[in-house]
């Protein structure tokens, strides 16, 4: 194995993928071997080899590129590779006591999950546009599969199509514009399309390929206009599956979205930088008022996740490092905010089953203070109050917008958020205010733990944002 | 003695105290329960009342010959981003006091009028009361701003769970107005960083900005404190906001909170954007003028006693931003003391007010008539504070409002002359308010049972009463404090105007 290693140097890099892969195929068969009962062993088994790949990534100090330039390992995919791990841990360990309860304990969804996480960090260490492709659409037909994993749920099988159909139409804007871009730049790879777009210019087939280049990429992150299907896959998809899709897959496609801008499209700069301002500002004024009128807090939330998409793009709109620097922060703390509050989604369950319902929480801060209590912390977060740790997200991505001089995007962007503040303050008034019925079972053990972790972090922010700030601006150094 | 970080420990006092409180158990509703409500009280009233008698070392230890900043502490934070810098000067340093001091005052004003979750009341309180004095001694300007907005929360959780009526509209009203007017203000410091490259206030108030730039940067800040503050037109949160609050928010929100606004410009506005300053002068002394003449007027006709104490709190915020921006000794000295001044007495109207509204449970002015007949303690405590709030001399109003309005006179004679309108028609709201309060006939049979003052409230009350006069009488120990830091800052700001008319 050493000799092997050591004749296709290669291989190191992607020793996590290789892990990951490997494993997904062996969980598949001790599933297939022991029926219906494997789940809880494949979930335990899925969460080892997502943490060891974890593991291995984070202690191996070893950068470069791979398979001829196709796959690329540096500080910036390494941490957004620690992140989508973290993020799919996370969702198994919120999923196993669900999936239980509501009877779709099948030992397909950990391997699902951990082929999707493949897919992602084949999506972040893409160098080139078929990489990127496989590493997508390895993300993507899972997460299709997941959304409808509840199959005897019409609402669950409904996402699932939904997604898949959308998404499918996704792919192919997305091939499309980069099958324009290799027929105008003659690369696949993004240090040749760079190369290509600064030396003949840019034509207007790259143009064009760029924009449906984004739009597919966009779709992936569902920012205005490519946001529709989210709302419906959010709220028809199983909690758990939902939580997933609004951590993990959302870093990864950003951290492609980065790659692609910064590395392949550097020379037009200004030609995405005006598509990204537009998707900001639309993604954060769309996720802002329509989530106002919202009952459902799974609706909610997917409004939410398209509005914190839109500030995240402010960031990278700006085209510094700075910007990276803040898209990067700003993915970090939205997913810890967002994980902590669908372990407050999931604990959302009386003696009749779980209810979804906003108007459900009335009463939380005194029927279940400790809940109450993070889920307000979390909520003003997301809001973007100081001394939380959403505002630092969010002032980061403006202080680069503004050192860009998108002076417009900026106030537009703020304006949103104080819009956006209106919801999750009501949501606050409700637990608060409003009197409550009966309060909600209690949490168990390891969603207790994940929300604690996510609250405590959120609310002491301020004093691990010197540390934090140094490894971000490193990895967004590493792409410049 | 005084090596440790003096302004830190303040600052982070009652968070101590709030941790505490987060751990008592409450149990069930029985007699525990209630023992438990007794802890949480005696810890609150006990963490504030230690941080006022360590607030007043700084009083101690402050040099008042030096203009620039003290007890500076300095730490590496977020690279160059922010940095943990604290320190006062003269402009900053009372205004920690007065939070310090009316800090003990809002937990008495709370000891019976809160029976339902006193736990989480007291933590707001004690959070927030970190959180103003973090405003106060912030030397970064994103600090400044951290505690500036972080305030909300804590207030938002107040009005809206042991708030009146309306106490959801009037929160939120509060939060977004606040939020909305905040945003911007952040643009503009962010602005800063790029054009200075530091966050740091001290180094910021010796930097030169553009002169273009400095109008859109003076806005921004404009914005934002003019809401805080609250000038006319964007004062509509406040009466709402102070109707729905219990008690000793209103204290709060009156006493301190208001100052936030006339803290920044003096520490922002004026020293930072001076020649943009100097162009938006006729906007303020506008915009103070309108609101000392017409919030006067709307406060006659009020019949909630809170509201028109709220509407009185407007037009004296326009006598202090007309004051500051008269851009002499005497209005901004004037400006000031009228501050803390108001600070003391809005303080003290609220808690009068919370006084009978414990009582009677209404504060409808039409309600009352006649009460001297059974409390005739309170009638006097009301009078000397309708008095002070009146600007009668040797109360503490008196000395604030001259000055502003000296001061006033020497720039522009036209708006001190409307401003003096106002102070008729505030002794005309103020003086008939206590008519209708506390003389006239006993007649209604609600009020035949009265009590008067307990010794809690009497404690409450009576030393506001010799502050107010205390400082009516004998000002010296504020302007000594101010002098130096008032004379830098005018200095610096004539300076930098005929530097540009070069």
């Amino acid at each position: 194995m050493v000799k092997l290693m050591t004749a296709i140097p290669d291989l190191n890099l992607v020793l996590p993928e290789l892990i990951l892969a490997v494993g997904a195929m062996a969980l598949l068969m001790i599933g297939v071997y022991s029926g219906r009962s494997a789940s809880g062993l494949v979930s335990g088994l899925a969460m080892a080899l997502l943490v060891v790949a974890g593991f291995m990534l984070f202690s191996s100090n070893e950068t470069g590129l791979a398979f001829h330039g196709a796959f690329v390992l540096d500080d910036f995919a390494k941490l957004m590779k620690l992140l989508v791990l973290a993020g799919s841990v996370l969702a198994i360990i919120m999923s196993v006591n669900f999936m239980k309860r509501e009877q779709i304990d099948k030992f397909e969804f950990p391997v699902l999950v951990v082929l999707a996480t493949l897919g992602m960090m084949l999506m972040v260490s893409a160098n080139g546009l078929i990489t990127l492709y496989l590493g997508l659409e390895l993300q993507s037909l899972s997460l299709y599969v997941l959304a409808a994993i509840n199959r005897d749920s019409v609402r669950s099988t409904e996402a699932g199509l939904k997604y898949f159909v959308l998404g499918a139409l996704s792919s192919g804007m997305l091939l499309y514009g980069a099958s324009l871009i290799y027929g105008f730049t003659g690369h696949t790879d993004f240090a040749g399309i760079a190369e290509a777009i600064s030396g003949a210019g840019r034509s207007l087939g790259i143009i064009f390929g760029l924009v449906f280049l984004m739009a597919g990429l966009a779709f992936k992150i569902s920012v205005v206009p490519f946001h529709m299907w989210t709302p419906d896959v959010y709220e028809g998809s199983p909690t758990p599956v939902t939580a997933f899709f609004s951590a993990a897959p959302k870093v990864a496609a950003m951290a492609m979205l980065v790659r692609v801008v910064i590395d392949a499209f550097e020379p037009a700069t200004s030609d995405w930088q005006q598509i990204l301002a537009f998707m900001a500002i639309a993604s954060m004024v769309l996720g802002a008022f329509a989530a106002i009128g919202q009952t459902n807090i799974k609706r909610l939330m997917a409004y939410s996740s398209i509005g914190h998409m839109g500030f995240a793009l402010v960031g990278l709109a700006s085209g510094t490092q700075a910007g990276v620097n803040g898209v990067i922060l700003y993915m970090l703390i939205y997913m810890v905010m967002t994980l902590g509050t669908f372990v407050c989604i999931l604990s959302m369950r009386r003696k009749d089953g779980m209810v979804e319902e906003i108007k459900d929480l009335a009463g939380l801060a005194k029927s279940n203070p400790v809940m109450g209590l993070f889920l307000t912390i979390l909520m003003f977060s997301l809001a973007g109050i100081p001394p939380l740790a959403g505002f630092f997200a969010k002032y980061f991505v403006f202080l680069a917008a503004i050192e860009a001089e998108l002076y417009m995007l900026a106030v537009i962007g703020v304006l949103a958020s104080v819009v956006g503040a209106f919801y999750y303050i009501r949501i606050i008034k409700i637990m608060w205010f409003d009197e409550g019925e009966d309060s909600f079972l209690p949490m168990s053990g390891e969603l207790r733990m994940i929300l604690g972790a996510s609250g405590i972090f959120v609310a002491v922010f301020y004093l691990l944002a010197g540390p934090v700030f140094e490894i971000t601006s490193g990895a967004a150094g590493s792409l410049f | 003695m005084f090596d440790m970080p003096l302004l830190t420990i303040v600052t982070f006092l009652p968070l101590v105290g709030a941790l505490l409180i987060l751990f008592v158990t409450m149990g069930d509703e029985d007699g525990e329960f209630e023992l438990a409500k007794r802890n949480v009280r005696n810890v609150a009233l006990f963490t504030t009342v230690i941080t006022f008698l360590i607030s007043l070392l700084i009083w101690i230890e402050f040099d008042n010959s030096v203009a620039g900043f003290q007890m500076e502490e300095n730490v590496e934070w977020i690279g160059p981003f922010m940095s943990y810098h604290l320190g006062v000067d003269g402009i900053s340093m009372l205004f920690v006091i007065l939070t310090t001091f009316l800090m003990p005052f809002a937990i008495l004003a709370s000891w019976q009028s809160i029976t339902k979750n006193v736990k989480q009341y007291m933590i707001a309180f004690l959070i927030l009361e970190t959180f103003m004095i973090g405003v106060f001694v912030a030397l970064d300007i994103m600090v400044f701003y951290v505690f500036f907005e972080a305030g909300l929360i804590p207030m938002f959780i107040i009005i809206g769970v042991w708030g009146g009526k309306h106490r959801v509209y009037a929160s939120f009203k509060f939060f977004l107005y606040t939020l909305l007017g905040s945003v911007l203000m952040l643009l503009a410091i962010m602005a800063m960083y790029w054009n200075a490259g530091t966050t740091d206030i001290s180094v910021l108030l010796t930097h030169a900005f553009p002169p273009e730039m400095q109008k859109w940067l003076w806005l921004a800040f404009f914005a934002s404190l003019a809401v805080k503050m609250p000038m006319w037109p964007v004062h509509t949160w406040l009466p709402d906001a102070h109707v729905e609050a219990p008690t000793a928010g209103s204290v709060i929100l009156a006493g301190v909170l208001l100052k936030m606004g006339g803290y920044g410009f003096l520490r922002f506005s004026i020293p930072m954007f001076p020649l943009a300053t100097a162009d938006f002068t006729w906007l303020i002394f506008a915009l103070s003028v309108i609101a000392i003449i017409y919030t006067s007027l709307v406060a006659l006709m009020q019949e909630d006693m809170k509201k028109l104490i709220a509407y009185s709190s407007v037009a004296h915020m326009g006598f202090v931003t007309m004051g500051m921006f008269a851009l002499n000794n005497f209005g901004i000295q004037g400006a000031i003391f009228q501050m803390l001044s108001h600070g003391l007495v809005s303080g003290a109207l609220f808690l009068s007010v919370g006084v009978i509204y414990d009582r009677m449970h209404t504060r409808e002015i039409a309600a009352y008539g006649g009460i001297v007949n059974r409390m005739p303690h309170y009638a006097v405590v009301f009078m000397v504070f309708t008095l002070a709030n009146v600007g009668l001399p040797v109360t503490s109003g008196f000395v604030g409002e001259f000055l502003i309005l000296l001061g006033t006179f020497q720039t522009n004679s036209l708006v001190a002359f409307l401003a003096t309108s106002g102070v008729v028609l505030s002794a005309a709201y103020a003086l008939w308010l206590y008519r209708r309060v506390i003389f006239g006939t006993l007649d209604k049979e609600s009020l035949k049972s009265l009590l008067d003052l307990n010794s809690r409230e009497k404690l409450i009350l009576y030393p506001l009463v010799v502050a107010v006069i205390f400082f009516g009488v004998y000002p010296t120990p504020i302007f000594d404090v101010t002098q130096a830091s008032v004379d830098a800052l005018l200095t610096n700001y004539q300076a930098a105007i005929s530097q540009a008319g070069n």
